[in-house]
């Protein structure tokens, strides 16, 4: 016994000297070694770049004549982008895309977190068939909604006119229709997402605020606005928050389903970017363009945390 | 009453049927793209362009024949003399006058999507998690300011971030490989990754780890031995959404590969059969890629929801 004791505290002193020798390394080291790699790759592949197109915004540098002299510019890249009237336009048809998609979602997806909230059965396997569209590759998708949408073979067309008597609908095609066609794939898309977050909201309201509204006689319109609402606001704030930030940078999508067109209808901010680039190579210029677009999404996304944060407070 | 606002158990019976139909309606039509997909995928090219919309035809794998296959038109007398097809699908082939030429490169970028999404969600787990760890427990400088930046590398649209890592892959001779498209995908899943990684690591007690540290353990034992087994969950949540993400991921793809290292988003939309879009085939590429994100969204639900909402909601 005693034998088996003594072994048994020089193991203990063994694994103690190893432990203290391991423990050697300051918290600080290993803090460095555990946050070093995110950095470094996160500097080399997303700094870096941001950097090199900053100072690529002030030369006049094409990046398929790489043996061309680059030239340093100053910032006529930027005086001619924003005295252009065409970034207006794509700005405004970003725009146009941004808000109606989020007023979509907004309303379809806060009113069916408010049905699926009422728990009737089956509500959880709905619920997880609803969100199938937005786990989708917008690139795939879109090119598929370009069949869907065809006016004479296409089933969107066939359904809406055989519902509403609208004749053959050439959603892609036409001019009036084509910034709806993006917007209602793209609402078909998300909405599950809005849907989500007002859900998580509603299911952090409190039973005991509704039994308080019940003693006070509110009637169903004062609870929604009283109790429900506000609960589910930074939520839904969140939400919007994530979506407009991927919104106003859209690409795949509209690339495959109009690619901008027809002209430059649908021709989003990203959309354009991608045509300078990497088609028209005037890769200064286009850098620029990116400048803009990001300090434009920094901006307004700033601006928005700090009202979603009185919101909460 | 319409009791919008009703706390959930109050809701009366009449009610709940209304709203769980609206909800199976909403549901029913949302389905009607996917299920077309599905459908189209079974269609000949006729039945695919006919009017009005056929939702009755006669199933084929023609659509599935042609999207692993390139062919080419032939002779009908040609095609009589090469004598009678060896195989289910040449046969299908023949009677559009078309001869198999060989295999298309579906399969080869199916493949790339493979490798890319997986490579790239094991480096963004392993050096989340590492990450995660850092910044949950130990004192760094500017953790807020490091931790908003590594948010805010979300918010630069890929398309102009595109611009100078495609001058620095053709630098670093990574153009168009899939180590340099593995590489882009880790550093943008790098921050969901961190994020959420962060908000698990949270949740797990201190005291486990000083327990551990006062039974002899290092710090990196007490990591590796308390904290890593209690993180499988929240690093298995993880895994699926960066592997979701790089397996959808297009402008990148778009813009950065182009034979080699192509992953199957840019190539399904230019499968072209005669006389533009093959419909059959691109509707059966769709299916073959979308079906694994489906069944994995059905599965994984529970643990989907942290991730989709970037770690704000917790359970």
């Amino acid at each position: 016994m005693p034998d088996e004791a003594q072994r048994a505290r020089r193991a203990l002193t063994v694994s103690n000297r190893i432990a203290s020798k391991l423990r050697g390394l300051s918290d600080t080291a290993i803090a460095w070694i555990f946050i070093g790699p995110t950095i470094l790759l996160l500097l080399a592949i997303n700094i870096f770049p941001l950097l090199w197109t900053i100072y690529l915004s002030f030369t006049n540098y094409r990046a398929n004549q790489p043996g061309r002299p680059v030239r340093w510019i100053g910032t006529r890249n930027y005086e001619r982008l924003l005295g252009s009237e065409d970034i207006w336009g794509y700005l405004q048809a970003t725009a146009h895309f941004v808000i109606w998609t989020m007023i979509f979602q907004i309303v379809i997806g806060f009113g069916l977190a408010l049905l699926i909230n009422r728990n009737f059965r089956g509500a959880s396997f709905w619920t997880t068939i609803i969100l199938i569209p937005m786990m989708l590759s917008p690139a795939v998708v879109g090119t598929f909604w370009t069949y869907i949408y065809q006016p004479q073979t296409g089933i969107f067309s066939y359904i809406v006119d055989f519902f509403a008597g609208t004749g053959a609908l050439d959603m892609i095609g036409s001019v009036a229709l084509a910034p709806w066609s993006i917007i209602i794939v793209d609402t078909w898309m998300w909405t599950p997402y809005i849907m989500l977050l007002c859900l998580a909201g509603l299911r952090s309201i409190p039973d005991y605020l509704y039994e308080a509204a019940e003693i006070d006689r509110a009637n169903a319109l004062q609870r929604f606005w009283y109790i429900t609402l506000p609960r589910v606001l930074p939520f839904l704030m969140l939400a919007v928050l994530f979506r407009g930030i991927e919104n106003f940078k859209m690409f795949d999508l509209v690339v495959e389903l109009t690619s901008g067109g027809p002209g430059s209808t649908t021709e989003l901010a990203s959309i354009n970017l991608k045509r300078e680039a990497f088609e028209k190579w005037r890769t200064g210029y286009s850098s620029a363009f990116a400048i803009i677009l990001f300090v434009t999404i920094f901006g307004l996304g700033n601006i928005y945390v700090k009202v979603l944060n009185k919101v909460k407070s | 009453m319409s009791a919008s606002a009703q706390k959930p158990g109050q809701a009366t019976p009449l009610g709940k049927f209304l709203a769980g139909s609206a909800v199976v309606l909403y549901a029913l039509v949302a389905m009607i793209p996917l299920i077309w997909i599905l459908a189209t995928g079974f269609k000949s090219p006729p039945d695919s362009i006919s009017y009005p919309p056929k939702v009755f035809f006669e199933p084929t794998l023609e659509g599935y024949v042609n999207l692993f296959t390139t062919r080419s038109r032939q002779t009908p007398e040609y095609i009589e003399s090469l004598g009678p097809p060896k195989s289910w699908y040449e046969e299908l082939v023949r009677k559009r006058n078309m001869v198999i030429s060989g295999p298309s490169r579906f399969a080869d970028r199916y493949w790339n999507s493979i490798v890319i999404g997986f490579g790239s969600t094991f480096l963004a787990v392993f050096l989340g998690t590492l990450a995660a760890y850092g910044f949950s427990r130990f004192r760094v400088p500017l953790k807020d300011d490091l931790l908003f930046f590594i948010l805010s590398t979300r918010m630069m649209p890929p398309v102009a971030v595109a611009i100078p890592i495609f001058l620095m892959f053709r630098q670093l001779g990574l153009s168009d490989t899939a180590a340099g498209m593995i590489l882009l995908y880790t550093a943008v899943n790098l921050s969901l990754s961190v994020w959420l990684l962060k908000g698990f690591v949270d949740e797990i007690p201190r005291e486990y780890e000083e327990a551990a540290v006062v039974d002899g353990y290092s710090r990196l034992q007490a990591f590796w031995k308390v904290v890593l087994p209690q993180m499988r969950a929240g690093i298995a949540a993880t895994a699926i959404f960066c592997l979701i993400f790089a397996w959808n991921e297009y402008a990148f793809a778009l813009l950065l590969t182009s034979g080699t290292a192509q992953t199957a988003p840019p190539f399904i939309p230019i499968i072209i059969g005669e006389g533009g879009l093959d419909w059959p085939a691109v509707a059966a590429g769709t299916t073959l890629f979308l079906l694994p994100v489906v069944v994995f969204t059905v599965l994984l639900r529970n643990q989907l929801l942290r991730g989709i909402t970037f770690g704000a909601v917790r359970k």
